[in-house]
């Protein structure tokens, strides 16, 4: 579960006030709105990389907001996926578990399991510079998730794609659903695919974040 | 006046409207780019003049023959020496200097910053003027007696003080490459890597410094160009003692004040050879990204 409750910060002259919303376990949440309103604020906020002035994130029913990012248990896909362009698909995917000082052979095998469930095995031997945009984004959401973690937190992972990549993709994040019951967060522009992936929607406006019905948005 | 006559088109009126299609347009075009050829071509011309002017002073005999002379050898070997030690200080302290700059806002950052530029811009003889009065000070006079009693040796016109002028100096220009080097690496990496389970030091250490290795390798060589070539601060606080303080730069003021013009030559070939080595080295490394902005 993520639950957010009024959540006030500050990044320089933009300023959130009173920002509250829940999302139940397992759930697939997206959050729309308009450019510029917050979203990846709120976003990074969660995932512990803004520093908040007053309220309460509860992840799980642990309350985060006074924990550094690394505590936060969360993976974290960004829009240009970030991946580390010193290191191979492979050292990408198995980071998190390198990190936490895993034994080779689990982060071995993690890895293997993350690159046949996102379909990247052939690639795990490449450096990052010869990826396409699709399979960057791929080896962004295994290397988020390698470390198991309760949240996922993707922000518009998919908007800098082509339709065919980003619907190979959205059957992609579907399947990742199914199969790991992650809870999910995920910024989007798209309604379409907002609603082919998600069970809910929330709208961020001018007076703070309100649930609204998939099927009743246009 | 006709419509026509006011809308005219096609390729005539096009040409005949765009403010280069005329041919005192293209006069002034080729004009402005031949003005341009010349005033850099005189600039390149100049260079080339002068490393060809060095070239044809001295032969090879007179090159291998100054060279080889005891004072010589040992002020390239000290040259070596000090300026690969004062190299390795100066990326040594660049780059957490560079990153705090790069990565972080506080109180009187913008003093911090043009205290950093102080040695770029302040004269050199200054610099060398500022250490020497700087260690008859109380304090500097007592961090000397600590230097002696633990490596044996003191500062001032010592070796040790043609390293430390070297790095004064050469450590800005290191910094100015090590920040603009971390404000060229994205900081979204990091923040993945802090999401990731990395604390603060391991994001820095496992991401961000492998992503600056290409910066770390420009500033490394940048600062040792900038010390090989560092004079006037080390005839100050150094002095100019053959056999014990003597650097090359020093060896062509020497050499030049005896009347050796030859052997000053030599030297100076040795120094552009030694420039331009670091130059490609520069160039294939720090690409357009940080050295632009550098030098």
């Amino acid at each position: 579960m993520i639950a957010v409750k009024n959540l006030s910060l500050a990044v320089g002259d933009f300023a959130l006030e009173d920002v509250s919303f829940e999302i139940p376990t397992r759930a697939y949440c997206a959050l729309m709105g308009k450019t510029g309103c917050g979203k990846t604020t709120v976003l990074e906020a969660i995932c512990g990389l803004r520093s908040v002035s007053s309220g309460s994130i509860r992840l799980m029913s642990r309350e985060v907001a006074g924990l550094p990012p690394a505590a936060r248990g969360i993976g974290f896909v960004p829009q240009d996926g970030a991946l580390f362009s010193t290191m191979t698909v492979e050292e990408n995917l198995g980071f998190s578990l390198a990190v936490r000082g895993r034994p080779k052979e689990v982060v071995s095998e993690r890895v293997g399991q993350l690159a046949d469930l996102l379909g990247i095995s052939g690639l795990l031997g490449r450096r990052i510079q010869g990826l396409s945009g699709g399979e960057r984004q791929r080896v962004a959401l295994g290397r988020a998730l390698a470390f198991e973690p309760g949240i996922l937190c993707l922000d518009e992972p998919l908007s800098a794609l082509d339709d065919d990549t980003k619907e190979g993709l959205i059957d992609l994040l579907g399947k990742v659903r199914e199969e790991t019951g992650v809870t999910t967060l995920h910024i989007t522009h798209s309604l379409r695919e907002a609603r082919s992936l998600c069970d809910m929607l929330l709208v961020m406006e001018d007076s703070g974040v309100r649930e609204r019905s998939l099927e009743g948005e246009a | 006046m006709s419509q026509s006559d006011v809308t005219s088109s096609g390729p005539d009126a096009a040409k005949a409207n765009s403010p280069g299609g005329s041919i005192s347009g293209w006069l002034g075009n080729s004009g402005f780019l031949v003005a341009l050829i010349l005033v850099g071509s005189f600039y390149v011309v100049m260079l080339l003049a002068m490393l060809a002017a060095d070239l044809t002073w001295t032969t090879p005999g007179d090159f291998i023959k100054a060279l080889s002379s005891d004072e010589i050898q040992y002020s390239i070997r000290l040259s070596l020496m000090s300026c690969t030690v004062a190299s390795i200080l100066s990326v040594w302290v660049a780059v957490p200097i560079g990153y705090l700059m790069s990565r972080f806002n506080f109180f009187g950052k913008g003093l911090v910053d043009a205290v950093l530029d102080i040695p770029i811009v302040l004269p050199p003889l200054v610099v060398g003027l500022s250490l020497l009065v700087l260690f008859h000070t109380t304090a500097g006079v007592w961090v000397e007696d600590q230097f002696k009693a633990i490596f044996g040796t003191g500062i001032t016109y010592q070796v040790p003080s043609v390293v430390l002028a070297q790095f004064m100096v050469a450590c800005a220009f290191a910094v100015r490459t090590m920040r603009a080097t971390f404000d060229q690496i994205s900081v979204r990496q990091e923040d993945v890597a802090l999401t990731l389970g990395c604390s603060r030091f391991q994001a820095f250490w496992r991401v961000t410094l492998p992503e600056a290795r290409n910066g770390l390798i420009t500033a490394l060589t940048l600062a040792w160009a900038r010390s090989l070539g560092e004079f006037g601060p080390i005839l100050v606080f150094s002095g100019a003692t053959r056999m014990k303080t003597e650097v090359l730069p020093t060896t062509v003021y020497l050499e030049m004040t005896t009347g050796s013009l030859e052997a000053a030559v030599a030297v100076s070939i040795l120094m552009v050879f030694f420039a331009v080595a670091v130059l490609f080295t520069i160039r294939h490394f720090g690409s357009d990204r940080s050295l632009g902005r550098v030098i």
